[in-house]
């Protein structure tokens, strides 16, 4: 395939590198990085869905923790998917900024000089001259210049050559889109370092404000800093969910709709908006999109002593397309700890092998099912714990029951009373900022701009000579594809270049049209 | 005229274009089966063709001559145009059923993608003979629109609210574009393989033998058609891509997520790009550029059932239950 590299340390150098920048390397960096992108589909993503992960883990106790260890459950930045985007681009800079160089210097240079014998190519036409060289050569050399060729003639006295060329901007396209692809990596890695991004869950009524310790989680850049994220704030004045009701695609969402009031910065005058899906509000180059909704039961509980130790309404995550919801209270001010695991259906359905699900996501008849644990929560131990997960390994299950709303339980044992009064709404937000993608988007704007070129422009060359042949002067028309996507469509459009010269020769009367024996060579 | 009358008639429509096309499919195989080879005549023109400067004075000189199967493949195109346009109106009739733009469940995208393979095709055949490619491209045709009527089917619904958007019919109407350009050129490639064995084992100087090889052009000429048809779905794909990333950051708070969905896109554009690189690298022009070419659409396919099927994505849209 290669010959064996030399064995001097710059050799080696030399010769990697010309590997590494080689179409071929560029081919084979393709290949893997089109496999490589393949078991981040197969598997679950860490980035995309935690809990996925942690279950896989938990049913594969053998392959988990290699997969794990592999980077496979963060396939995007895994080492090894790095090192092949890494190695594809350093190829790509290698195979790419020589050839800007190269580029650079053509595009200012002549077109070289016409070859000898322009009878060898095929499609040469040849034309009586009828006029001196010099005017032939000036005819075509206008018609080629107004048609936005390049045009140099030789030799340099008395010139009986001309050589044009056109479709520099294929390579200049080509240059544009592969530097563009660069600038999308550069500014996706921009965004990441600048970018942050949270989520936050908030209830009807509730408000947020744009501070670290409102979010439920947060992530940013390694050059964010938290303290400085624009100081706005929002209340969601009311949230409503519009459901499919007919029988196609029950239950399927139709429209989310969060009437929020929002102040770009404290002294800022109140502004009111509507938040939907594809419609995020953008606040001080940030943007809050609504993500997700849910329902936050109102419950109410007392102690043994008939103290109110809770009342709250507290947010149930969605379990499924029907707004199956799982949540838990959390007392630990009572005496002992009392938790409460609760399952809310907005349509409640008693089935007979499934047992109480949701049969619509809409509040149409809604219930909550609960089970009380007493015990000690485990909040002490030092592990944080989740607030939609309850630790039941020091509690014991004290019962069970189903409340509609405005039920109270009152729990057995004299242990206190559980209220169910009715639900709120709530919506999940996500807020982000990513300072990076007006750049990608650009540059991908270009890419697609420059690809264009680089396919449907024809970059070739057409020469023009005036020989005497047999006592006889003629001229001679011929040109060449110098690269070629769509061969015999290239062939075709030469052709209209030679009868673009042809033409405005024989219009001038410098030429006769043709001599025909010398049609083809 | 009520949405019951409607969805029927988008029905019928499309149950009338598979009829038509299931028509069109034995005729284009009536004219490969009737016996004949790739006549001189058709040869003599492209190779005139590919000659030089002189290509349209040769063209009207030389008429070809008329060859057996010419007929039925004639009358094999003009059902494929009646399919096509059954099938139009099947889509247009379903997207007024529905009050939007027909795409938004894997039924819809079916269609219409059968609807862009024929579109595609049609077109392409006007600007170059392509009679002898017609039954590789009914039959995926016909294999796409027997699942949707059959697996995909469902009944007409409003859009999910992250489908309800202007991109909606940027984004896929690019996409399903794609798709009938990745198909054809998939044919194209896939035939061209076949036709390149073919020519290396026959002797040289002599059409090469075999039912399928001897009738379909040379294996040259394949490959360029392959070529042009993806130079011209590469960067469309990009922008299908780029608009759903657009679509994607307005709907989902990010512009690229490593989504199952949009992971198989990003493969689907490397392995094209790997396809371009290969057409210009020295050794890998010819069968190693076509073998990318197949394995590209197979990634597309993979991405479009698959990834509905198998992965849970944001863009599972299948509306099958």
């Amino acid at each position: 395939m290669t010959s064996l590299p030399p064995m001097s340390n710059a050799g080696l150098l030399r010769w990697a590198w010309r590997q590494l920048t080689s179409m071929k390397t560029a081919l084979i960096l393709l290949f893997l990085l089109a496999l490589a992108s393949v078991p981040g589909s197969l598997l679950p993503q860490r980035g995309i869905d935690p809990i996925k992960v942690r279950l896989f883990l938990t049913e594969n106790p053998t392959w988990g923790p290699i997969l794990d260890r592999s980077g496979f459950f963060d396939v995007y930045s895994s080492p090894w998917f790095s090192a092949v985007y890494l190695l594809l681009f350093v190829s790509l800079v290698g195979c790419v900024l020589p050839r800007v160089g190269v580029h650079f210097r053509a595009m200012r240079s002549a077109p070289p000089a016409a070859p000898r014998m322009l009878q060898r190519f095929s499609g040469t036409r040849t034309l009586q001259a009828t006029a001196p060289t010099a005017e032939v050569l000036d005819t075509a050399e206008e018609a080629l210049r107004s048609a936005r060729w390049r045009v140099v003639r030789g030799p340099v006295e008395g010139a009986t050559w001309l050589s044009a060329e056109k479709g520099y901007l294929r390579e200049t396209g080509n240059l544009i889109f592969h530097l563009s692809l660069l600038v999308v990596i550069v500014s996706i890695a921009f965004g990441g370092l600048f970018g942050w991004k949270g989520n936050v869950i908030v209830r009807e009524g509730s408000g947020f404000s744009n501070t670290l310790t409102q979010y439920d989680a947060w992530g940013g850049g390694r050059f964010v800093n938290a303290a400085e994220m624009p100081p706005f704030s929002f209340t969601l004045d009311k949230f409503t969910a519009d459901f499919e009701r007919g029988t196609v695609e029950r239950g399927s969402p139709r429209a989310f709709e969060a009437e929020v009031s929002y102040r770009t910065e404290p002294s800022a005058p109140l502004q009111r908006t509507l938040i939907e899906v594809n419609e995020p509000l953008v606040i001080n180059g940030a943007k809050v999109f609504l993500v997700g909704h849910g329902y936050a039961p109102i419950i109410t509980v007392t102690d043994r002593t008939g103290a109110v130790v809770f009342d709250d309404a507290v947010p149930f995550l969605p379990q499924d397309g029907n707004s199956t919801s799982t949540g838990v209270v959390k007392i630990p001010d009572s005496n002992p700890q009392l938790g409460i695991r609760g399952l809310f259906l907005p349509t409640v359905k008693l089935d007979q092998v499934l047992g109480p699900i949701s049969i619509f996501p809409a509040p149409d008849d809604p219930a909550l099912f609960m089970s009380a644990w007493e015990g000690d929560l485990g909040l002490e131990s030092g592990t944080p714990q989740s607030v939609y997960r309850l630790v039941t390994e020091e509690m014991t299950q004290i019962g069970l029951e189903q409340l509609r709303p405005g039920q109270t339980w009152t729990l057995p044992k004299g242990a206190g009373t559980v209220s169910f009064a009715g639900y709120e709404r709530w919506a999940s937000f996500q807020i982000a900022a990513d300072p990076g993608k007006e750049i990608a988007l650009f540059s991908a704007a270009a890419a697609i701009l420059g690809l264009t070129m680089s396919l449907f422009i024809r970059r070739r060359r057409v020469w023009v000579k005036v020989v005497e042949r047999d006592g006889v002067t003629v001229v001679q028309l011929t040109g060449i594809m110098r690269t070629s996507t769509f061969e015999d469509q290239d062939i075709g459009a030469l052709a209209e270049d030679l009868d673009l010269v042809e033409q405005a020769l024989v219009a001038d009367g410098q030429a006769l049209h043709p001599a025909p024996s010398e049609e083809e060579s | 005229m009520n949405a019951e009358s409607l969805a029927q008639m988008s029905n019928v429509a499309i149950y009338s274009s598979m009829l038509t096309l299931a028509m069109a499919m034995v005729a284009f195989a009536a004219s490969f089966a009737s016996g004949k080879r790739r006549p001189a005549a058709l040869v003599a023109t492209d190779t005139s063709m590919s000659a030089g400067g002189t290509a349209v004075l040769t063209k009207s000189e030389s008429k070809p001559v008329e060859e057996p199967g010419r007929r039925a493949a004639n009358i094999a195109i003009s059902l494929t145009w009646l399919a096509f346009a059954l099938l139009l109106a099947g889509v247009v009739l379903r997207g007024i059923w529905a009050e939007r733009a027909p795409w938004g469940n894997m039924y819809e995208f079916s269609i219409t993608a059968a609807l862009g393979t024929l579109g595609v095709y049609l077109i392409l055949n006007m600007r170059m003979d392509l009679r002898w490619l017609g039954l590789f491209v009914v039959i995926p045709v016909l294999l796409t629109l027997g699942m949707a009527v059959t697996v995909l089917y469902t009944e007409a619904a409003q859009l999910v609210p992250a489908l309800k958007s202007y991109w909606l019919v940027i984004h896929v109407l690019a996409a399903i574009i794609c798709a009938g350009a990745f198909t054809v050129a998939g044919a194209t490639a896939g035939l061209s393989l076949m036709r390149d064995r073919a020519e290396r084992i026959a002797a040289p100087g002599t059409v090469p033998l075999g039912w399928l090889s001897s009738r379909v052009p040379d294996a040259e000429r394949l490959r360029t058609i392959t070529n042009r048809i993806l130079a011209f779905a590469f960067p469309l794909w990009t922008f299908a891509v780029v608009a759903g990333a657009i679509w994607a950051e307005n709907a989902w708070g990010r512009y690229w997520g490593w989504d199952p969905k949009e992971t198989w896109a990003f493969i689907t554009w490397v392995v094209y790009a790997a396809y371009l690189h290969a057409r210009s690298t020295a050794g890998w022009r010819k069968n190693k550029a076509s073998w990318i070419a197949v394995a590209g659409w197979v990634v597309f396919l993979i991405n479009y059932f698959g990834v509905n099927f198998l992965a849970s994505s944001l863009h599972s849209y299948a509306g099958v239950a």
